[in-house]
């Protein structure tokens, strides 16, 4: 249920999160520029809390339809959001910092 | 019962988790710890989730482990086996991912309200307030997952289609990806936006029409088809940058949908980031959005080279090499893709024993994707102060003795100080500038945006045909053999 004031109170705080959005990342040196893009785009992974939440309520309710399996694919895909997208980032910042795991002798 | 403040307590945690972390990503010392936080954020969501869940009765929490794991297990594989070159195409993958995950979120939840009687909201502000946002989350995610699967097929340049049949070297037929883009397709753009939002007013007067629903879904995957259609060249990571702003804005009105606020707070964060940071990448090749989007660029009739050039040999180059005071090493993604990048620095590690000043100048969409270069060539040791960003770098180079390009093209092309084609008004490094321009690379064909080089017909310059690690290595034994 969505009622005046939970839709107000959300429309507050998206509008509040855009312009810290905007402060947060003014100055950015261009190496950065590609690990920042993937790092964000691992956060806006959250959807998978979304995900979680109607895959739960989904096969709850008894006999699982298209919505539930729809939830589950959401999950998934969520899930290789958030996990690759992180690593990712890492391994690009690994880089750039010079830190390599090279012990191995490789 | 747990008092459901717990859960909101925890969300606000890993909000305030994402914004540190996205503020501490934007500064190369604590970029790393900055990656970190928002992961901690991410596994605090989820494992708050997944307490409020237990708390309230969970049954299929197999599946839910089993979606996680499975997404885990995919995520781990893809990140972990991604050559440093193939970085590009695979951001733009798990953005479409993280695009399509919000748009089955709100369709999941749509067919579910659906569904059952009391689902469909009767008050009006429930009503518009549910099915606009929700019509908005899947409209966005949806032409986030085309539109982001397009970007990625134009970055790696097309696919081998399976099963055809093997040429003499062992692989399947390849097709070049198309960039195609008439002034009309515009208005066609144009017209499946307005149908979408035609659509979603049509789910708000037909609540339980589900045919609108699945049209909506259509018409949103065709329009991230047909924007990213047109685009091609340089321009492609600036769609891969708006893309991922737009994914953050699907996972905000998925926060609307669920009523969860950290979602709103991390996607709407995250769609402002993305959105300034691309302005700045189109700031730097100087170009303004709307252009970007709507005017195409280059892929499309490709000039054909009929100049020819006789090309040097390594050892040539090392001996111009040999005495100089100055030497300005120029990558593109030629090096990214021959791996180029260890030979590189091996070659300015013999310059610097013979004390010669070496530097790295990097255009800022050297590669596919701003930042490409850098994280290669530190990737290779190269230290941080001799990559040299493009304004810097111009004023350095008339004092140049000797300009390596490798495997770089159209950030080179000094057609594009003409402000005419497809590169004009592009910024580009002046490698001509300098005394000698030494070219490594595979043939004189034209480069991304589609454009002759007159550089590469320069007296001064020499050209080295060839594999770009292949060449770097034999001119640094010959270099040796001085």
């Amino acid at each position: 249920m969505i009622d005046e004031v939970t839709l107000v109170a959300s429309i507050t705080v998206f509008i509040l999160a855009i312009f810290l959005g905007f402060e947060l990342i003014s100055k950015v040196p261009p190496t950065l520029h590609t690990p920042l893009m993937s790092g964000a785009n691992a956060i806006s992974g959250i959807t998978i809390v979304g995900a979680l939440f109607l895959s739960n309520t989904e096969f709850n309710a008894g006999h699982p339809g298209l919505a539930a399996w729809l939830a589950f694919a959401a999950l998934v895909m969520a899930t290789i959001n958030v996990v690759g997208g992180f690593m990712v980032t890492n391994r690009m910042l690994e880089m750039i910092a010079g830190k390599k795991n090279r012990k191995r002798g490789d | 019962m747990v008092n459901p403040v717990v859960w909101d307590i925890g969300y606000l945690v890993s909000a305030a988790l994402f914004i540190l972390g996205i503020k501490k990503l934007s500064s190369p010392k604590t970029a790393p710890q900055g990656n970190r936080l928002g992961a901690y954020g991410m596994l605090l969501a989820v494992l708050v989730t997944m307490a409020k869940m237990q708390n309230e009765g969970i049954i299929g929490i197999e599946l839910i482990a089993g979606g996680l794991a499975v997404g885990t297990i995919i995520g781990v594989w893809m990140a972990t086996r991604v050559e440093m070159t193939g970085m590009p195409e695979l951001v733009a993958l798990f953005n479409g991912f993280g695009g399509g995950a919000s748009a089955l979120v709100g369709l999941s939840e749509v067919l579910d309200r659906m569904a059952s009687v009391d689902g469909i909201p009767t008050e009006s502000v429930d009503l518009y307030a549910t099915w606009i946002t929700i019509g908005l989350s899947v409209l966005i995610g949806c032409l986030t997952l085309t539109g982001s699967l397009m970007a990625m097929g134009k970055l790696k340049g097309g696919f081998y289609i399976p099963l055809t049949k093997k040429d003499d070297r062992g692989r399947s037929k390849w097709v070049n990806f198309p960039t195609w883009g008439p002034p009309w397709l515009n208005f066609v753009k144009g017209g499946l936006l307005v149908a979408s939002f035609v659509l979603i007013w049509l789910t708000i007067q037909n609540p339980e029409n589900k045919d609108f629903v699945y049209a909506l879904v259509g018409v949103a995957c065709l329009l991230g088809i047909v924007f990213v259609l047109p685009i091609g060249g340089a321009d492609m990571p600036v769609v891969v940058s708006l893309l991922n702003s737009m994914s953050g804005i699907a996972a905000a009105f998925t926060g609307f949908v669920i009523g969860n606020n950290v979602l709103i707070i991390a996607g709407s964060m995250v769609g402002a980031a993305g959105l300034i940071l691309t302005f700045i990448m189109c700031k730097a090749m100087n170009r303004t959005l709307t252009a970007v989007l709507f005017k195409s660029f280059g892929g499309g009739g490709k000039e054909t080279v009929t100049r020819t050039k006789v090309g040097s040999d390594p050892e040539e180059v090392a001996m111009v090499c040999d005495g100089i005071s100055k030497c300005v090493i120029i990558p593109g993604y030629g090096m990214a893709v021959s791996q180029a990048q260890h030979a590189v620095k091996e070659f300015a590690d013999l310059l610097e024993a013979q004390d010669v000043e070496v530097s790295y100048g990097i255009h800022p969409v050297a590669g596919r994707m701003p930042g490409h270069m850098n994280v290669l060539l530190a990737e290779a040791n190269v230290p941080y102060e001799q990559l040299i960003e493009m304004d810097e770098i111009n004023s350095e180079l008339p004092e140049c003795d000797v300009a390596l390009v490798i495997g770089a093209n159209d950030t080179v092309n000094p057609v594009a100080r003409s402000g005419e084609g497809p590169l004009g008004g592009m910024p580009i490094i002046d490698a001509d500038k300098a005394r000698v321009v030494v070219i490594i690379k595979r043939s004189l064909s034209v480069g991304y945006a589609g454009v002759d080089n007159d550089l590469f017909f320069e007296n001064k310059t020499m050209m080295l045909f060839g594999d770009g690690k292949k060449m770097m290595n034999e001119l640094n034994a010959a270099f040796k053999d001085l």
